[in-house]
């Protein structure tokens, strides 16, 4: 194919001559090795490879996350940078800029609107896309640290969102931080100096709105960029998972990135804009009274995120509730890629039929389970009240914890005798879990009344 | 035994690896330092000098709204400085005057007059602020460091 022929400069108009300087190559490409080459040419466009599976561009395979994860922290860098020009992060000018933005700035309810719905569908999207990963075996070699990377991510990600909380400085943030920064006091040793560091003092304060200003709007957002530009990396190097049916080979047709790939994310980034422009238009951020470190409302929650954490530990000893369950849970997930290689059923949507009716037995399972054991630890369950002799480390921690753990071998070893197989069985248990957590999550956000007491979510 | 032989390059590599686990140790020590919390004295995280201790009657809890503690004389005419801060959580304990008790909004959890667990899910007593009376009488409280205690014990109360 002849390479096309650039006529010489000084033949050129002096617009046409700018237009050639900043876009390297032709454009538009004329064909696919123009267009390959355009996609590696590219700063932008050179996050794809040249070429990406057909099979892997159905919006039923990715559901298009990682993309809508990078659309959102665009609008959030965005957004946040407007908001940096109005908002002062002290206790006293704080809640203050809050009132400007809602009724003296242009757009200004617009913008936090969107920048607070975009942070926080950011934590459901981060795992909903670890979900999709996990489910069909994206993780697999040589995807092992990219896995680990992302759940790095994800809690970067929770991490934004948590320190965002407490700039706004109303009664919402103040005591869902207290509340938020006293669950890490329960870590033994480290816990109190890590929590001072973090407070800025004993208590959340000035200093504490310093700290959290910082790490929300440079800390984390560049340890954010950091590793996600190790990620994307990653996935451009190993490539993405292709999807495929059960018992059958993956279609390895592929097609050129430019257009098929580019012009589905940038219609797909478009619909989302506009789904968040119209709610943010419509829904705002919720805003209470100014901060008032006197009083404490009742009931005092985390932010939503730390609802499962928070009933965990209203269950268990604090050092369980807060540390070792949690802990637990996150280390098992750093280790799923290392544990599981079944490498055969990479790009099934949950392994294989089994799995999946595995699957959805376990999410039922896990659910009843725990609104079960919430129900009975709240009517009959009481073990401190029947080892009173014990310390409460170990009839309120050490002991209903092994209980548990019994309990989710035993399910593994019964799935396992009754023919699944190791990858089908420890996807069952995940999903067992997950569904336990989301149900914790649920309880505590629309379950606990005045005084954490149990009450039905619409009373 | 054998002599192990570390040659001219290993010793080389280990005294720059050395040097630069150094450079990164200080570094980590400067920047912690740097962040670590400020407090002045009249603030919260200060010191705080209530002023002579016979204008608190016994049996008197009294707020110290800007030191965040409560000033308890106790019926037999010891003090103790409770801080405000709920074991559980973090939220702050109002004292109900009725009851004669510390009952925390968030969570429930109820506390004696000298901060004692009433009722779960508190793990351990209200915190207390080292508190001294000095030669002419003056009570000063000390809010840098809470006290952290396991049980709540006359030792603990402060006498003139």
């Amino acid at each position: 194919m002849p390479e096309q022929t650039i006529p010489p400069a000084h033949e050129q108009g002096l617009l046409a001559r700018i237009r050639r300087s900043i876009q390297r190559g032709p454009l538009p490409p004329e064909d696919d090795r123009g267009r390959m080459k355009m996609v590696l040419d590219s700063l932008i466009l050179h996050i794809h490879p040249p070429k990406v599976s057909r099979p892997a561009l159905k919006l039923s395979y990715t559901f298009g996350l990682g993309g809508l994860l990078i659309l959102l922290s665009a609008i959030l860098a965005v957004t946040g940078v407007l908001l940096l020009f109005v908002y002062t992060p002290s206790p006293d000018a704080a809640y203050q800029s809050m009132i400007a933005l809602q009724t003296e700035i242009p757009y200004g309810n617009l913008i936090r609107n969107l920048h607070h719905w975009s942070g926080n569908l950011m934590v459901v999207v981060g795992v909903l896309h670890l979900l999709r990963v996990f489910y069909t075996a994206g993780f697999t070699r040589p995807r092992e640290f990219n896995w680990v990377m992302g759940v790095g991510l994800l809690l970067l990600i929770v991490a934004a969102n948590f320190t965002g909380y407490l700039l706004p400085w109303d009664q919402l943030a103040y005591w869902a931080v207290t509340v938020g920064t006293s669950l890490l006091d329960y870590l033994p040793v480290i816990g109190e100096p890590l929590t001072r560091l973090l407070l800025g003092g004993s208590e959340v304060g000035a200093a504490t709105l310093t700290n959290f200003y910082g790490m929300h709007i440079a800390l984390i957002p560049l340890g954010i960029f950091a590793l996600v530009s190790f990620h994307i990396w990653r996935v451009r190097k190993d490539t993405i998972t292709v999807p495929r049916e059960i018992g059958q080979d993956a279609d390895t047709e592929k097609v050129t990135t430019m257009p098929h790939l580019v012009s589905i994310e940038f219609i797909y980034a478009l619909v989302w804009l506009a789904l968040l422009i119209t709610w943010s238009a419509f829904i705002n951020a919720p805003l209470e009274s100014a901060a008032d470190p006197a009083h404490s409302p009742n009931p005092a929650k985390a932010a939503w995120y730390f609802m499962g954490f928070q009933e965990l530990l209203l269950h268990f000893h604090p050092l369980f509730g807060a540390i070792i369950i949690p802990g637990l849970g996150l280390a098992s997930l750093l280790l799923i890629p290392y544990l599981d290689q079944d490498m055969e059923t990479i790009g099934v949507w949950f392994r294989s039929t089994q799995g999946r009716t595995l699957s959805r037995f376990s999410f039922l399972l896990g659910m009843a389970a725990t609104f079960g054991f919430v129900w009975l630890d709240e009517v009959w369950l009481d073990f401190p009240g029947w080892l009173p002799f014990l310390p409460s480390a170990l009839s309120n921690g050490w002991i209903p914890l092994a209980f548990l753990l019994l309990a989710l071998i035993g399910y593994f070893e019964l799935l396992k005798k009754s023919g699944a197989r190791n990858c089908e069985a420890r996807q069952a248990l995940f999903t067992l879990l997950l569904a336990s957590f989301i149900t914790l999550t649920f309880i505590g956000i629309f379950m606990r009344g005045e005084g954490m007491s149990l009450i039905l979510p619409w009373s | 035994m054998t002599e192990k032989k570390v040659s001219r390059k290993d010793f080389m590599n280990i005294i720059w690896g050395a040097a630069g686990a150094a450079a990164a140790a200080e570094l980590t020590l400067v920047g912690l330092r740097f962040l670590s919390p400020r407090s002045g004295e009249g603030e919260f995280g200060g010191t705080f000098n209530l002023g002579d201790f016979n204008q608190f009657p016994t049996g008197s809890v009294t707020p110290v709204e800007a030191g965040r503690f409560y000033l308890v004389r106790m019926e037999d005419g010891g003090f103790l400085a409770v801080y405000r801060r709920c074991t559980h959580l973090g939220c702050a304990v109002p004292f109900d005057q009725a009851s004669r008790q510390f009952v925390c909004p968030c969570h429930g959890s109820e506390f004696t007059m000298d901060g004692d667990v009433l009722n779960q899910p508190a793990p351990r007593p209200l915190d207390l602020f080292e508190l001294t009376i000095t030669d002419n009488g003056e009570i000063v409280v000390d809010t840098r460091n809470s006290i952290e205690r396991d049980e709540a014990s006359p030792a603990q109360i402060i006498y003139a």
